[in-house]
């Protein structure tokens, strides 16, 4: 792959010096430089990541702090997005909660991807009999009750933050192997994979260097998608008990918080929805513009 | 096909039968168990309807007891809903789910396919980022969100449908958009990749280059490759669909399968988890068998497998 | 790929028919404004009735709560029945009783005019042999206990007696029915007016489809169940709703003016404020924390906040330290601002409980009352040796996963913190986990609540004699335990009082249990329903109810 791609640049603009020593990565770097979108999400989310990560030093209260005969009210000064019932300040359990909800997110969807991609073009690979087994494992973990398997979690390892990647890894890391397997299985029979084969590159190379690079195009876009289904999962596994205990909070916690009191105090919804939501619009851009980047055929220079 | 079909079913056979016993054990390992109440049984009470059900018996012989029942069509008796049988509960229970589920899912295909195959025809387009933008929505709010505000607006606000049950023709349109929305993003999404990684291929520029009309190259050429990654989601996400949401269902009252899923572990109603745990494989089986079916069908080249 | 410049109208095309389709579907549905379900229901005296959960069973001797308490009462009469107003007993398949002297034995004398549903007469012999069926061992009902009182019935119930005929239960003649009692019960009577395992079955029903002696007789199924209260059972769809019809048989049955019941399980407390909201529903189970201010202001009319017989307190853990010392138990108990929990927090008309038993149970008031004081909290704590929190252990917080039982935890967590400088960390364990946590005394401070089986202090006091199957927190006290069974002797109901008042003393001096507040039952109610009274154990007789809608109603 990295030949033809070579010869192409080659032939496109032979008079250029830049061409030089040039490669697959760093012309991604420059495609994904030139997207805006990409880059400016990217910058919201490194503006966001950090705003959290500073969390104890910019927050304006303590994420404790109640103020019982105050309860919730809108957005004013002093509270900028607003308190909730028992009085804290949402702009601090925000930026709080950010810290939980970025890492669970980033963590968790990563755990899954290295799973996932691993387990799923393995399988596609090598086809038959393996990739039989491999997939009917993965029906077997899919159907088995995932409530049952969190509360056995904690009772035999105890409540450990850690448990709560385990848990969200195992569950999503199923369709993003089914995936990547479906596309693997459409990449095999190309012609560059047999000319692999037959060169004698060992399977481990073919499978990495070369099948996973050319399915990073849905990868990326389930990545994308995983994130926000693991900050919600997470809402839903404090609620077994996994996760974070109170006062702490997490976006998600503060969702469903603000989902229940929605037509009282929409602001307890909008704050973490919106961040939420920004979140998300700029992973999606983000991922899109990885996609483009790293798409050798994409014509667009 | 046929002989695929068959191997297929006989695979079947040993992954049911390990799930049923990995999950068999596993609830029986959960603290608390189905007669564990706020205000405490007398023990003595509790020995007997431990006795009545069987509980009391050396776990072996309770798995094996289960499974002769099992192989009868006999998923037992509910641990918490004393009255009814399994199979009673789920036969009443899945036409609900199924039924939601079809019109969710045709939302869902409707739309995520639509809006899937235009943003990748206008890529990084207006039209792209819009359809997007409104498939992201769907991802970013959770059901637990969207049903309460649709029901606010549409139920609460304008008056237009109820505001939770299963009665009327009317009360299936909000729960099947809530559902739908969702699955609707995913799709669209998978499609779009799917569907950039097929476009932006040489055979698709020679087709171009041959004057074939649009509309051709998309069903004709492009689809098929690009629908790929769609179909292996919609494997697993057809059976989930059908088999209901616990939280649509709890949000508009509906008397469907989905609640069952959640309530049977948190009542460690054993015979009901492990009822619907079959139920669900069961189907996950059959669509994923039917989604590698459609994947074969969709590229050629993997018929010689 | 293309140019993006050529227009297409596809993707607008997309759009209007997203928003296009719903708009169509509801005009040819016929959208707009439409008589909603409860008026519908005022016209023909149907009540639509939210019920919480979906029922485990109907059969009166195996249920546990009040979900199925509620629907039996409408399906089952016993001996006594209630008034609506105070729940006292009034005449039911009984038309009159009497009461030995030494209070030991009571006979009842049936009207001949009961009937089951399926036309045959009510007599003493049904209700001898519904009573053997709930004592009968292999039946495992959970509610036996509560025919305890008779003699020799535990005795049956534990198989230690073998003959039916030694229990204290006798049919004088078809229509009198005697009991005789273990020891005087005073608030006997209260009981019997209304709990399901006093109400009788009818046993040839349950015969046809099973063994009456074993659970697994299907005979509770809509077009089975043979009962003989004011309603029978239509319909029962599960999680869907369960229907009960006005009772042709019904001995009483001129004075019930509701044709029909509808009770629907909805089991999320939001999505049965939005059907009441919708018009869907008469009557809630309850009503979401966060709507309660809400209805306060905008429908004041609609919201009932009732005393309710409950008390929400925390246990302790006392076999492990620290809680093992009374002191520190006493300093934590002192530091709880009830008032703002209250007042703050809950919003919903609760009383803050500085004992365990509610004031005014069947006349008693518990004189003994905890008083919050936070220096004297700190003296104690200094004197156990943790003075100003220092060296005190982060202990745990054990509750169930619920909003309310969090935001309460939250703010019960600071103010440890900030008056007595102790770190508590909260968890949470879902609803099995947790009562198994609290039935193995894996926890050391957890909250719990008790909600009364029968309106006497009894129900709250005897929970913690020593080895209590409701104790849960290793406390043991042989004086307290002495107390309440001589109680249980006490004829005289005065008398019986203030033992109950020097069994509470102790409990409040020792704390195995920390009294938080006092419950109250916030639900919603439509000004149409009518025979509607607020009782303490939120029962009320269906026989008395109806509709009648005023002139203007808020809906």
């Amino acid at each position: 792959m990295q030949e033809t791609f070579t010869a192409q640049t080659q032939n496109a603009a032979p008079l250029s010096e830049a061409e030089a020593g040039t490669s697959l990565w760093r012309d991604a770097w420059h495609r994904l430089k030139k997207n805006k979108m990409a880059v400016a999400s990217a910058v919201i989310l490194a503006a966001l990541s950090l705003a959290s990560v500073l969390a104890p030093w910019i927050a304006p209260y303590s994420y404790e702090e109640q103020n019982l005969a105050l309860r919730a009210v809108p957005p004013q000064s002093g509270h900028w997005l607003g308190t909730d019932a028992l009085g804290r300040d949402q702009l601090t359990r925000l930026l709080y909660g950010g810290r939980v909800s970025l890492m669970v997110g980033i963590v968790a969807t990563g755990v899954a991807l290295l799973i996932g991609v691993t387990y799923g073009a393995t399988s596609g690979f090598f086809g038959g009999k393996v990739d039989m087994a491999m997939m009917r494992i993965v029906d077997i973990i899919y159907a088995l009750p995932f409530t049952i398997f969190v509360i056995l979690l904690m009772v035999f390892f105890g409540r450990d933050i850690r448990l709560l990647f385990v848990a969200i890894g195992a569950v999503e890391w199923l369709t993003m192997a089914r995936i990547v397997r479906g596309q693997v299985q459409s990449l095999k029979k190309q012609e560059f994979i047999e000319a692999a084969r037959a060169l004698g590159l060992r399977r481990r190379r073919i499978i990495f260097l070369h099948m996973i690079p050319n399915v990073l195009g849905p990868i990326i876009v389930y990545a994308t998608l995983t994130v926000p289904a693991v900050m919600l999962l997470e809402a839903f596994l404090s609620f077994l008990g996994l996760g974070v205990q109170p006062p702490m909070s997490s976006w998600g916690l503060m969702i469903k918080d603000g989902a229940d009191r929605m037509e009282e105090c929409p602001w307890l919804l909008i704050a973490p929805g919106v961040t939420l939501a920004v979140t998300l619009f700029c992973l999606n851009f983000l991922g899109d513009g990885l996609r483009d980047a790293l798409d050798v055929r994409a014509s667009k220079d | 096909m046929l002989r695929f079909i068959a191997k297929r079913f006989l695979e079947t056979i040993p992954v049911l039968f390990v799930i049923v016993t990995l999950t068999f054990f596993m609830v029986r390992l959960a603290p608390g168990g189905p007669f564990t109440t706020e205000k405490s049984i007398p023990p003595e009470i509790q020995k007997k309807l431990e006795a009545y059900y069987g509980l009391n018996k050396p776990l072996y012989h309770q798995y094996l007891d289960y499974i002769g029942n099992l192989l009868k069509g006999d998923l037992g008796p509910s641990f918490k809903y004393a009255t009814w049988s399994v199979n009673e509960l789920i036969w009443s229970a899945f036409p609900v789910s199924l039924e939601l589920g079809c019109y969710a899912l045709a939302i869902a295909l409707i739309l995520g396919l639509g809006a899937g195959v235009i943003a990748s025809l206008r890529q990084n387009s207006a039209a792209d980022h819009m359809s997007m933008s409104l498939a992201m929505i769907g991802i970013c709010v959770p059901t637990f969100v969207m049903g309460p505000l649709l029901i606010l607006v549409f139920g609460l606000g304008l008056g237009w449908v109820n505001a939770s049950g299963w009665d009327s023709a009317r009360d299936r349109i909000l729960p099947a958009l809530t559902l739908g929305f969702v699955y609707a993003a995913y799709i669209a999404r998978l499609t779009r990749g799917g569907m950039l990684e097929i476009l932006n291929q040489d055979f698709i520029r020679t087709a171009h280059a041959k004057g074939a009309p649009p509309i051709r190259i998309i069903f004709k050429h492009a689809l098929k490759g690009g629908l790929l990654p769609v179909v292996a989601f919609l494997g697993p996400a057809i059976a989930d669909i059908i088999t209901g949401s616990f939280v649509v269902e709890t949000i508009f009252q509906i008397p469907g399968l989905g609640r069952f899923f959640v309530t049977a572990a948190f009542n460690r109603d054993y015979t009901m988890v492990l009822g619907t745990v079959l139920f669900y494989a069961v189907l996950i089986i059959a669509c994923n068998l039917a989604v590698d079916i459609v994947q074969v069908w969709l590229n050629p080249k993997l018929r010689f497998e | 790929m293309q140019p993006r410049r050529r227009r297409n109208s596809s993707w607008r095309g997309r759009i209007c028919l997203f928003f296009g389709v719903p708009l169509l579907v509801c005009s040819l549905t016929g959208c707009g404004k439409h008589e909603t379900r409860v008026e519908a229901g005022d016209r023909e005296q149907i009540l639509y009735e939210g019920n919480g959960g979906e029922p485990q069973e109907l059969d009166p001797y195996v249920v546990t709560g009040v979900s199925e308490q509620r629907i039996l009462m409408t399906l089952l009469e016993g001996l006594l029945s209630q008034d609506p107003v105070d729940l006292h007993p009034v005449p039911g398949v009984a038309e009159r009783w009497d009461i030995s002297p030494d209070g030991k034995t009571y006979t009842f004398y049936l009207r001949k005019t009961a009937r089951w549903s399926n036309g045959d007469p009510v007599t003493a012999h049904d209700f001898l042999e519904s009573y053997k069926r709930i004592l009968t061992p292999s039946l495992a009902s959970e509610y036996s206990y509560m025919l305890f009182p008779v003699k020799n019935a535990e005795a049956y119930n534990q198989g230690k007696i073998a003959d039916f005929n030694q229990v204290g239960f006798k049919v004088l003649d078809d229509y009198t029915f005697q009991f005789t009692l273990e020891n005087p019960t005073p608030y006997l009577l209260s009981v019997i007016n209304y709990h399901s395992a006093w109400m009788p079955v009818h046993l040839p029903t349950i015969r046809e489809y099973g063994d009456p002696y074993l659970r697994g007789s299907k005979w509770t199924r809509a077009g089975r169940f043979v009962g003989n209260g004011p309603f029978v059972l239509a319909k029962w769809q599960v999680n869907d709703v369960i229907v009960v019809k006005k009772s042709p048989t019904y001995w009483d049955r001129d004075r019930v003016r509701l044709n029909e019941i509808h009770f629907l399980p909805i089991e999320s407390d939001e999505t049965e404020e939005h059907a009441f909201r919708a018009g869907q529903l008469h009557v809630t189970e309850t009503l979401p924390l966060t709507k309660i201010d809400f209805y306060r202001k905008d429908y004041p009319n609609l919201l009932h906040i009732d005393p309710y017989l409950g008390t929400y307190f925390y246990r302790f853990n006392v076999t492990k330290p620290p809680m093992n010392d009374k002191r520190v138990r006493r300093a934590l108990a002192l530091t709880i601002d009830r008032e703002s929990l209250v007042k703050n927090v809950l919003r919903g008309g609760q009383l803050p409980a500085f004992c365990l038993t509610p004031p005014g149970t069947a006349g008693y008031t518990c004189r003994t009352q905890l008083h919050e004081d936070i220096a004297e909290a700190k003296r104690l704590l200094g004197e156990a040796g943790y003075p100003d929190g220092k060296n005190f252990p982060t202990i745990e917080l054990l509750y169930n996963t619920l909003e309310g039982h969090r935001i309460i935890a939250e703010s019960i967590q600071q103010m440890w913190k900030k008056n007595l400088g102790i770190d508590v960390r909260l968890v949470n364990q879902e609803w099995k986990v947790y009562l198994d946590s609290q039935r193995t005394l894996n926890y050391q401070i957890c909250r719990a609540s008790w909600i009364g089986d029968y309106v006497d202090p009894n129900t709250f006091l005897d929970m913690f004699v020593t080895g209590g199957g409701n104790n849960e927190t290793g406390w043991s006290s042989p004086g307290y335990d002495r107390l309440i069974a001589e109680a249980a002797r006490t004829a005289d109901p005065q008398q019986r009082l203030e033992v109950f008042q020097r069994a509470e003393a102790i409990l409040l001096d020792e704390l195995p249990i920390i009294p938080i507040y006092f419950y109250t039952h916030v639900y919603a109610r439509r000004t149409e329903v009518k025979g509607w009274y607020p009782t303490i154990l939120d029962y009320h007789p269906y026989q008395y109810v109806y509709l009648e809608p005023t002139a203007n109603q808020s809906h």
